[in-house]
Formats: structure tokens, sequence, C-alpha cells
């Protein structure tokens, strides 16, 4: 794979089809874990992480399903992978980067029913991409998860300390407003290329 | 046919994927003092942060470690820090309950400089004009940063001062880092006295920016039997250890700055008083003096 297909890869990840904005995938956490900077960053982080394994692991499982012309599994398989892979790289960072497991806490194990972990492995198999495109999609997938999640936040911080909404709109109400309007900005994006 | 054969390839991946859990599990072990969980029940679990370590579960791993003293949790108080004691195999340390204390009356009586229709947030209101919407730059906003900032619900704006709810405070801290002038002070539970006022200006420019401020005049200084409260910086501190909560500095402050505010009955009786003990040191002074003569004179004869 030529380095110009895995930067027009990681662009249309991080950018024009950014995970949450314009695929709509991992809006769960994204509402969730985003009233603060810290910890929105800390969740996009261990998403990242997470992202990047399981688009390299459900390679190799597709590849089995594939062979054995169970193609159809697929769903099931990579959540099986996904959750057991959780489980793995949470005790992997509890015995060998303790201070990782502990800034990570309790997004580490949240990540399983992330939507956005599943949707890019599938996505991966539906594109069709070799193993680097696969992680290097799952990579960029998740940094763009990490944008997105740290703009919200920061827009969450400010309205949280302003006064002008009205007051039906507090909390949630403008929270899911914001989002829409950062989704509408990010189409703005859907023009990039790269040759 | 198709369906036994789907179930088994998905069957053996599951077993797989347990098999090298259930050896991950064995091989990242990570063994777990016993004492933590039972460190980390004992205490608050507010997760307030007032200690300075990350959360409920740093601050039971500092105690552990030995990094922090037992009694790091405030929240948790004496009977938490007894329990972690207990866990520890120490001996609890005594101690009076703290809790945190407004040094600030003014609010209304605080005269505003213009209307702050910002971010309601002291430290917002701090950036903007000077950092000062009040007349008094060491005052209360009012804004309740501290109160957002309280995870017990102890902490209240009443008529434009932050105000402590003793019974419900934990002396966590949160408030204090959170104010921006740091009028928030820690103080004895059994304290019933205090100078509500830091603003550290000399008299006459305090009196033009509030009404109930310390102008630093000495009347309480002079008037405390205890040598509890002193005049430092323009304004009047209380010595908590020395303090005997007589309240007699409160009824002698011709501001109204010291709590409990005395009612102007209790002015009035207590200036008759002191009035009444004036007269009688003059009298037994000069009774002193003509004692005195009197004891002179046959020596000059």
């Amino acid at each position: 794979m030529s380095v110009t297909t895995l930067l027009a890869i990681s662009l249309g990840a991080i950018l024009t089809n950014n995970f949450i904005f314009s695929q709509f995938l991992g809006i769960c956490p994204f509402l969730g874990v985003s009233k603060k900077i810290d910890t929105a960053v800390g969740m996009g982080a261990a998403v990242t992480f997470v992202m990047g394994l399981a688009s390299a692991v459900c390679f190799g499982v597709n590849k089995i399903l594939v062979a054995m012309g169970l193609g159809y599994m697929q769903t099931v398989a990579f959540i099986l992978v996904i959750a057991g892979l959780v489980q793995f790289v949470e005790m992997f960072l509890k015995k060998n980067i303790p201070t990782l497991y502990t800034a990570l806490g309790v997004y580490l194990p949240l990540i399983t029913t992330n939507c956005a972990v599943l949707g890019v492995a599938l996505l991966n198999v539906q594109n069709d991409y070799s193993f680097i495109g696969s992680v290097v999609y799952g990579i960029t997938g998740g940094l763009g998860f990490l944008l997105a999640i740290f703009l919200f936040a920061a827009v969450r911080e400010q309205l949280e300390v302003s006064s002008e909404n009205p007051k039906a709109f507090d909390g949630f109400p403008i929270a899911l407003v914001t989002a829409g309007l950062m989704a509408l900005a990010f189409m703005g994006f859907s023009g990039l290329k790269v040759w | 046919m198709n369906i036994l054969y789907a179930v088994l390839v998905l069957g053996v991946l599951a077993i797989v994927f347990g098999l090298i859990l259930a050896v991950a599990a064995k091989v990242f072990e990570v063994e777990v003092d016993p004492r933590l969980p039972e460190i980390q029940a004992a205490l608050a679990g507010a997760n307030c942060g007032g200690c300075g370590y990350p959360g409920c579960g740093g601050c039971a791993e500092a105690i552990l470690a030995g990094k922090a003293p037992i009694n790091a949790c405030a929240p948790a108080g004496a009977e938490g820090a007894a329990k972690i004691a207990a866990i520890m195999g120490m001996e609890a340390p005594s101690g009076d309950k703290m809790v945190a204390h407004v040094l600030c009356n003014g609010g209304c009586n605080a005269k505003d400089n213009f209307e702050y229709r910002g971010v309601t947030d002291c430290l917002a209101a701090t950036k903007v004009c000077g950092g000062n919407s009040k007349a008094c730059r060491y005052g209360c906003f009012g804004f309740g940063s501290c109160v957002a900032a309280c995870k017990f619900d102890a902490i209240h704006v009443e008529n434009g001062v932050a105000v402590v709810d003793k019974e419900k405070c934990t002396n966590c801290g949160a408030c204090r880092e959170a104010c921006p002038h740091h009028l928030i002070v820690e103080v004895p539970y059994k304290q019933k006295v205090f100078v509500n006022c830091s603003n550290k200006d000399k008299g006459p420019a305090v009196t033009k920016v509030c009404a109930d401020s310390c102008i630093a005049c000495g009347m309480c200084e002079r008037t405390c039997k205890f040598d509890a409260i002193h005049v430092v910086n323009n304004v009047a501190v209380i010595d908590y250890s020395k303090c005997k909560n007589c309240t007699m500095c409160a009824k002698a402050c011709p501001r109204n700055a010291i709590e409990p505010i005395p009612t102007p009955e209790e002015k009035e009786k207590f200036k008759a008083a002191q009035k009444a003990a004036a007269e009688r040191k003059a009298a037994a002074a000069k009774a002193a003096a003509e004692a005195a003569k009197a004891a002179e004179a046959p020596k000059a004869e």
C-alpha cells in the first residue's frame, strides 16, 4: 500500500469521514464522558489504542472466517474479539504500565461497548484494506474520535459556565445541539481530497 | 450442517480467547494488598480530590504506601481516620474537627463598581475590567465558584456572599481552591467568632467600599482579654487557639465586622459596661494616687 493511500485513509478517518461527526459511531461515550477535557482526552486515547489493536486482530480473525466461508458471522466474531481484547489490554496495562492504567481508569472497560471500535473492524472488511491499511485506519479513526471528543468537551466546559442559554436548554439539550452544529461544521471537510 | 459449522468455529474462537484470557489473568496477575480496598471503604468516597490525590483510590494507595497521613481524608473525619488507623495498625491522631469559613461580610453591603453581566464564575469575573465588579478588591463576588466546587451542598451564596453550612462541611478544601480571592479558610468547628472581612486596605479606603468592613481601628484588640485578636496588615485576625468565643470583640467592633453581629441593645449594654468599668478604673487609679500621696506626705514632714 502506497504512502499516498495511507495518507488518504488517515485524512479520511480523522476529518472527512470522522467516526463521530460523519459516521455517527461511538456517540455514547462521546456524549457520556465529554463533560471535562481531561477525562475526554483519556477516553479518546483509550479508544485510539483499542481501535488500532482491534483492527489488527480483527483483520486476522476475518481472514479465518472468510477461509471457512463464514463471512456472515463477522459482527458476532468481532464483538467477541473486541470484548476479549479489551479485557486482555486491561490486564496487560495493569501489570506493565500501571500509570496508563490508572489514567484510563474506568474508560478502558467501557470501550467494549463503543461501536466505533466495532465499526472500524467492519469498515476495514468492507473497504477491503490490507493489514497495514487496517491498522492505520484504526489508529487514525481513533485519533478522529479523540479530536472530536476533545473539541466537544472544550465547548461543553464553556457551556457549563455560561448563563446565556435558556433554562430549558441547560445541560444535555444544548450539548446535543452543539454536537449537531459541530457535525455540520465537519461536513465542510467533505470536499477534501488527496491525490 | 452449515449452522453446526458456524457454531463450531465461533465456539472454538471463543474458547481460544477464553484460554488466552485465563492465561493472561495468571501471567499479568497483580497482587493487591488486601488492606487497599478496606482503606478505600473507610474514605469518604466522594472523589473530591481535597487530599491532593486523584480520587479516593489514589489517596488509599498513598496512605497504604505511607506517603499520606492516615487522616489525609478530611471528609472521612476522625471516624474514618480511626478506621484506617485500625487497618494500618497505627494510633489514630486526635484533633479538632475543622470546617471551612468565608471571611467576608460583603455581598449586599459592599458597593459595586459596575454591574457584571458575564459568565457567572468568580475566576472569570476577576479577568475583566481590573478584576472587580465589587469596589472591594478583596471581597466575595457571590458568583458561587465555591458552590459549584462543593460536593457536599455545604456552601451557598446568601445575600451576595458565600456562607458555609458547617454541619454539612467536611473540610475537603475544594472551595478554598476555587476561591480566586482566597477568602475561605480552615477554622475549628467549635469556633463561633470570626472577623468576616479580608480587606487589607487602610481604614478610609475600606470605609468607602463596604459598610461592614474591618477598618483596623484596634478596638477588638484592646477589648480582648485573651490576647486572641490582633490587627495584622490592616485587618483584624483571630488566633483560634487562644479565642474563648466570648464575643466581646464582636460587641466592641464599631463596624459590625465580627461575627456574631451583636444587636443594638447588646451594643448599648456593652458600651455601658465598658464605661462603668472605665469609671471604676479611673476612680481606682485616683484612689491609688491619693493613697500614694497620703503615704508620701508624712515622709515629707
